[in-house]
């Protein structure tokens, strides 16, 4: 039961013939990384120190992007009721849906990274770990979205809302991501990769809690 | 499709819409073959009523008992729109684990098997609520509980649903219809929500 629904989850997030696809939030990341030497200056060095920053600030901006139809549109459509009907709980269809969001938002943001790497102008060094940074800490991300996504599902003006919430919460991922950059080191990957753990335990009971709840 | 037979029991079930309090005291019980028409005017709890029977509201008071599988058809198709119907209907196929031939014989029998190439968006609201009768036939469950089937129905289509229910219950199964239309389906008991309204 749970295969042909992530396998629906994933066509849905990647383009599913709704607002903008998997597409968008690749174009909004790199867009950041390309503008940014536009507004410091091509100073090199510069942009090397500083660039790995950007990167994950503009992934965590991209995260927005994708999470007004995460949930809603589902939601609305009554897809999540008439999976609990059958007996699938809500955790595990948002936790079907968090993996989908992963390899429909993450993954392409990942591969896009060397993109924004070169036009950084970041090391290869550098690069590795921003990489392996990203691999430690979309999965945080991506629970994030879910959680947040429910929440604020059905909510008039709940769009905003969402972009707001994820914000703050992200906050210990691009800390200690980012962190892993300069200062940290490889212990900030750990610590990304343990912050994101703690997310994806959570967030498929957050998330199925606040559609339970959304339906008194 | 269930071995045991299949059963549905209401106790003393209230519900509460905010501050209002919409029925109490209502009771219920359905067994095989059994079809039951909820009726009342709009607003009065039809809809709830057929929330707290399928589990995903919970009653203020009172309790509900059900036994075997059970399909739900409300307001909502539940059906990907940018898909076509065929592929929209597959999903459900598959998360049921229904064959494709029985896909479109179910797809014959609610007179859509000539549009299962047209992506739902297109289709008109009697034929969306056909798809999504489509959709509840075709999950094989044993109760099925239908609100408002009948809205957006042409007459052909109302005689449909009456002879669909009719052979659901010949067939050992069990229906509970909400609607505010009469239903032509013999042997349908009917319950009045306004008699329990608090």
């Amino acid at each position: 039961m749970i295969w042909p629904i992530l396998k629906r989850d994933i066509a849905l997030l990647l383009g599913g013939g709704r607002r903008g696809g998997a597409l968008l939030p690749v174009l909004f990341f790199l867009a950041v990384a390309m503008l940014y030497p536009f507004a410091v200056g091509p100073d090199a060095k510069l942009l090397a120190r500083t660039g790995g920053g950007v990167v994950w600030v503009a992934a965590l901006l991209a995260a927005i992007l994708p999470l007004d139809r995460l949930i809603e549109p589902d939601l609305e459509a009554g897809f999540f009721d008439q999976w609990a009907l059958r007996g699938l709980a809500e955790e595990w269809t948002c936790a079907v849906r968090m993996v989908a969001h992963w390899l429909t938002f993450a993954l392409p943001l990942m591969l896009a990274t060397p993109i924004s790497g070169v036009l950084l102008g970041l090391s290869g060094e550098q690069m590795m770990t921003l990489e392996l940074g990203l691999l430690a800490g979309t999965p945080g991300l991506a629970a994030l979205g879910v959680a947040v996504a429910a929440v604020t599902a059905g909510l008039r003006g709940g769009a905003a809302l969402a972009g707001l919430l994820i914000m703050p919460l992200a906050v210990p991922l691009l800390i200690f991501g980012a962190g892993s950059l300069s200062a940290v080191g490889e212990g900030g990957i750990a610590l990304t990769a343990a912050v994101s753990l703690v997310l994806v335990a959570m967030s498929p009971f957050a998330a199925g809690a606040a559609l339970r709840a959304a339906r008194e | 499709m269930n071995a045991s037979e299949p059963s549905l029991r209401a106790q003393n079930v209230a519900c509460r819409r905010g501050d209002r309090l919409l029925f109490a005291r209502l009771s219920l019980a359905l067994g095989p073959g059994d079809a039951l028409h909820l009726a009342g005017a709009n607003g009065i709890g039809k809809s709830s009523l057929m929330r707290i029977l399928c589990g995903l509201l919970r009653p203020y008071a009172g309790k509900v008992e059900r036994d075997g599988a059970l399909a739900l058809l409300d307001e909502r198709p539940a059906l990907d729109t940018h898909l076509p119907l065929g592929g929209a209907l597959a999903f459900w196929g598959r998360v049921d684990g229904i064959a494709p031939a029985r896909l479109d014989e179910v797809a014959d029998t609610v007179g859509l098997g000539d549009l299962m190439d047209v992506p739902v968006r297109y289709l008109s609201t009697g034929q969306r609520k056909r798809a999504a009768l489509a959709r509840t036939i075709l999950q094989g469950a044993p109760i099925w509980l239908l609100d408002e089937p009948l809205n957006g129905l042409d007459t052909a289509s109302v005689a449909m649903v009456e002879r669909l229910v009719a052979q659901h219950c010949a067939g050992g199964g069990l229906c509970v219809l909400a609607s505010h239309q009469p239903v032509g389906v013999t042997g349908l008991r009917r319950l009045e929500i306004a008699e329990f309204a608090a």
